[in-house]
């Protein structure tokens, strides 16, 4: 098991400013295909994935954490080509830090269906020869969490201390309590909920027809055109950020401030900050990521619903995670996510007398606050991890 | 969990009442320090629910489950009858909706145990013939900055738990952390009652 030199620990500061320093991404390949919940199959992929921290002897102190819409297996530390490519949780994951790298083995996984480095839209159909584009398979978040227990199977680990995710991956959590309970001891679900609301889905349905209508998309296969639906991906971008901040961090940062000091009367350009802001947002996001990609993981927020399986029972959902212990995390601010609905996660839990705390912190950020250096969630996050690093014996 | 240090005596005589093994809702837990010893000692299980975030992060640093809701938004989150014991202690004096939550706490819970100030203590009745609100160890606050918002007595609370046709089981004071089981109303500054829900 090779694990990332986490040299960084030897430096002394604080724990912002501690890293596990260089990393290597590593990839994994299987030739199994991946039955998927659509019917159809990943015939042979590539996973991404990379480690921090070094597994015990007793293999006991591995910690999954699961990426949402616009991250990857690039969890903490930077690269040695790219000394600015910071890991999307590095101020979380890393010596000394809430999730402490000295202590747990820490693993991070790109999911199928993505444009980071795991087999996505953007490789090669082997039927084809083609770039499968959106003849990539629909993927499920318990697909994902599928491919994630492969990945383990080849690491040799039979049991995880926990498995940590926000938003889409706090939705990856859930899905691994309920479909291998056995394989988990902790599922921290932070900033999540049991399902999108119809607003949530409405958003992504917006984002997802600005994608299909921009006349570059060419039903998908615009790679074989040699062409990107970039207009489309700005503004799936824009409204997508649109529902991660709260209404007062918006307002605190922007208000109604002027690009150019004065009114310009006019309908085109910029006259507000919060345009140049998004239109900057959506412009990086559109050189970098992976129109397929976006419909893919939107559509995988949208069918995740482990109640449907119940009638519409989330108690009964849960009782087959009833051996594992929960911390489940919301942030007061987030809209798009709502404590409401983390509430409903820890009702279930409680329907089934299951070990579950619940945090709701009352941040201001909205739903990007699960990505930041918040005092009360990192010290939650920091004893839960403590506790589980007592009970795993690191 | 981490092992905790011995019960203070006043709770320990309350967690005396909470049966071996009991499911239990401690509804404003502080610091979990009674439901770490519940858990430890009795063979108990269940929550601890705090608003508190130095309370809660005090219960998760010691491995005891705790969930932060507000309890004037009510046990929306609990089922009826789901846990065998509800504790409600030092927490109804800081609640607007008390009735409410006393209904709630019989709900819930096959039995409760509340515990609150006693604002009929003697020396308390003294202060006020005195002309003056009292300011006490269990009641340390004065009138303007006070947390507790509903002050009352144990002949006032026995009534009211009556009108709601809960049964209370026991009643005794609390005094210089020693159980008072003689005239609470007059001697012990805290009174603790152990109820159970109206017949269904």
């Amino acid at each position: 098991m090779s694990a990332s030199a986490a040299s960084g620990f030897l430096l002394s500061g604080t724990s912002s400013t501690v890293t596990v320093g260089i990393v290597t991404p590593q990839k994994m390949q299987f030739d199994q295909p991946l039955h998927l919940r659509s019917g159809a199959q990943l015939p042979a992929y590539e996973l991404a994935y990379e480690t921090y921290g070094q597994l015990n002897a007793l293999r006991s102190n591995a910690v999954l954490v699961c990426h949402a819409l616009n991250a990857s297996h690039h969890v903490a530390g930077t690269y040695a080509d790219q000394t600015n490519n910071t890991g999307w949780w590095d101020n979380l994951v890393g010596p000394g830090k809430p999730l402490d790298t000295n202590r747990f083995f820490v693993i991070g996984v790109n999911n199928p269906g993505s444009c980071f480095g795991s087999t996505g839209p953007t490789n090669l159909n082997p039927a084809s020869g083609q770039p499968w584009g959106s003849d990539f398979p629909v993927v499920t978040v318990e697909d994902w969490v599928d491919a994630q227990a492969r990945l383990l199977d080849r690491l040799g680990i039979g049991q995880l201390a926990a498995v940590l995710g926000g938003s889409l991956g706090g939705m990856q959590a859930l899905a691994w309590s309920l479909r291998h309970p056995e394989r988990l001891r902790h599922c921290i679900a932070v900033a999540t909920a049991p399902n999108l609301s119809a607003q949530n889905i409405a958003f992504n349905e917006v984002a997802r027809r600005a994608i299909t209508t921009d006349p570059e998309f060419h039903a998908g296969h615009y790679l074989r055109h040699g062409t990107i639906p970039r207009r489309g991906l700005r503004v799936a971008r824009m409204i997508g950020h649109i529902t991660y901040l709260s209404d007062d961090s918006m307002e605190a940062k922007f208000g109604r401030e002027l690009r150019h000091g004065a009114l310009a009367y006019t309908t085109q350009d910029i006259e507000f900050q919060i345009e140049s802001y998004l239109r900057h947002q959506g412009d990086k996001f559109s050189e970098y990521f992976d129109a397929n990609t976006y419909l893919l993981i939107t559509r995988a927020l949208d069918y995740f619903d482990p109640a449907r399986e119940t009638g519409g029972d989330l108690s009964r959902a849960f009782a087959a995670a009833r051996a594992v212990r929960f911390l489940v995390v919301s942030f007061a601010t987030d809209w798009r996510f709502s404590p409401a609905r983390s509430r409903e996660i820890v009702k279930a839990l409680v329907d089934n007398q299951t070990a579950v705390s619940y945090a709701e912190i009352d941040a201001p950020h909205g739903h990007d606050a699960f990505l930041l250096e918040d005092p009360r969630y990192h010290a939650v996050m920091r004893l839960r991890f403590d506790a589980i690093a007592r009970e795993v014996g690191v | 969990m981490k092992p905790s240090p011995s019960l203070p005596e006043h709770l320990r005589a309350i967690a005396a009442l909470v049966p071996p093994g009991s499911r239990v809702l401690d509804l404003g837990c502080g610091s979990g320090e009674l439901l770490a010893h519940l858990i430890e000692r009795r063979g108990c299980s269940g929550y601890g629910v705090e608003i508190d975030d130095t309370n809660l992060q005090a219960c998760v640093a010691r491995g005891v489950d705790v969930i932060q809701i507000n309890l004037e938004d009510g046990l929306a989150m609990f089922a009826d009858r789901s846990f065998d014991v509800v504790l409600q202690l030092q927490t109804l004096q800081h609640l607007r909706n008390t009735e409410t939550m006393l209904r709630e706490t019989a709900r819930v819970g096959r039995m409760g145990i509340v515990s609150f100030p006693n604002f009929a203590h003697w020396p308390n009745r003294l202060s006020v013939l005195g002309g003056r609100m009292p300011v006490t160890k269990a009641l340390p606050y004065q009138w303007y900055d006070t947390p507790n918002i509903r002050v009352t007595t144990c002949q006032d609370f026995q009534e009211l738990a009556q009108r709601n046709g809960l049964r209370i089981l026991q009643h005794f004071g609390v005094q210089a952390a020693r159980r008072v089981d003689w005239w609470p109303n007059l001697l012990a500054s805290v009174a603790v009652f152990q109820f159970d829900g109206p017949a269904r």
